[in-house]
């Protein structure tokens, strides 16, 4: 029986396998490129999408296991600190090739959702499962302080 | 003047291009006829196993134990076969004595780098959950349980002997449980219970849950003695 499956708001109705990883229906079945495939054993965080608001690894998601969740990729993450992470990152350059980026905007985002203005150490305790090859570790970390003051400018 | 090229007299044989390209053809053909003669295909034999084989070891059943007369000897046998369990990679991996676990049977620190949290699930920005869920699942390898998480602090085990652990897990203060619930946790948990089903290419725990319980219950009942 097709599981139906609530993607970006939109509900698609998906004939595979329970056992297919998430990233694979995100991006072979429904085209939603914007996810990357890196290493597909939960060690990059390429993959990284928001399942009922956490950020999780979609290679290591099976296809029944949300089939009853809300999931948010890339290509339609929003709100206040999505817009601040997104204005951050372009204003520091942040992505070098591009790869990781998506893994570590969403990241990020969540983050920044769940701690408003994070420490260094915050910082290091929720990105450490994004691995970024070309090493743009220090720009993401001053573009995620970047985007905390701004949407803290917005709240005073 | 030797060097000079003589005028007429001496001059040197030539060669035209026909016997050069003769026998650079004829060269040509007989490495072709070496390299090339009717040989026996090689035989297919296999290649090494790329990943070893899962060794599963087994628990001596407590009835072995029955011919030790001594019941301080035969309490502390029973916890030192037990204790092949306790000290397994599958447990050891998530009794760490920092906030960070364990992984492999090398017991290398888990990658990502991740930290107990508040609950021993994770910190809130990066639970176990980000990647582990309630079953194993195979298609990224990554281990599963729905109770997935670190053992207290007090239960750490790494870096200890056999004997600091076993009176540790016997101190309430510490274990946070009587020998009763002790035995319970052993016997039922199933967070214990998934070192016996680790999934992947993971090594289990020796014996099984039964077995091992059994072994433990036995160790309670001839008078709980840790080894030294
Ligand atoms: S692709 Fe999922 S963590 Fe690397
Ligand atoms: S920008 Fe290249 S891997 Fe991160």
């Amino acid at each position: 029986m097709p599981y139906s499956l609530s993607v970006n708001g939109q509900v698609h109705s998906i004939d595979e396998d329970g056992q297919t990883p998430l990233l694979w229906v995100l991006r072979d079945t429904l085209k939603l490129t914007g996810t990357k495939y890196g290493c597909g054993v939960a060690q990059c965080g390429a993959c990284t999408v928001h399942v009922d608001g956490q950020p999780m690894r979609s290679c290591s998601l099976a296809l029944e296991a949300v089939a009853s969740a809300q999931i948010v990729t890339i290509e339609a993450v929003e709100g206040a600190e999505t817009k601040a992470i997104q204005d951050a990152w372009i204003a520091r350059d942040v992505p070098q090739c591009g790869f990781c980026q998506s893994g570590q905007v969403m990241s990020a985002v969540a983050l920044l959702r769940a701690i408003p203005a994070p420490t260094d150490d915050d910082v290091d305790i929720a990105m450490s499962g994004n691995i970024c090859r070309c090493a743009t570790y220090n720009r993401i970390r001053a573009a995620i302080h970047d985007a905390a003051g701004v949407l803290g400018s917005g709240r005073s | 003047m030797r060097w000079r090229r003589s005028s007429g007299l001496s001059r040197r044989r030539r060669f035209g291009c026909l016997p050069i390209l003769a026998l650079t053809v004829a060269a040509i053909v007989l490495v072709s006829a070496i390299v090339l003669r009717p040989q026996p295909l090689p035989q297919a034999h296999s290649l090494p196993a790329s990943h070893p084989r899962i060794e599963i070891a087994h628990l001596r059943p407590v009835a072995a134990f029955a011919s030790i007369a001594d019941p301080q000897a035969r309490s502390l046998a029973l916890f030192e076969e037990a204790g092949r369990v306790i000290q397994h990679p599958r447990c050891m991996n998530c009794h760490p004595r920092t906030d960070r676990p364990t992984q492999t049977d090398a017991m290398r620190p888990h990658t990502p780098w991740v930290a107990r949290g508040p609950d021993g699930g994770g910190e809130p920005t990066l639970r176990c959950s980000t990647c582990h869920h309630d079953e194993n699942f195979e298609p990224s390898g990554v281990p599963g349980n729905p109770k997935w998480k670190l053992a207290p602090i007090g239960m750490a085990w790494q870096g200890k002997t056999l004997g600091e652990i076993c009176r540790q897990i016997l101190d309430p203060a510490r274990a946070h449980m009587g020998r009763e619930e002790l035995l319970h946790h052993l016997a039922e948990d199933e967070l214990v219970g998934w070192a016996w089903h680790p999934g992947g290419e993971r090594t289990p725990a020796p014996g099984t849950q039964a077995e091992f319980a059994a072994l433990i219950k036995a160790w309670l009942d001839t008078g709980a003695k840790c080894p030294a």
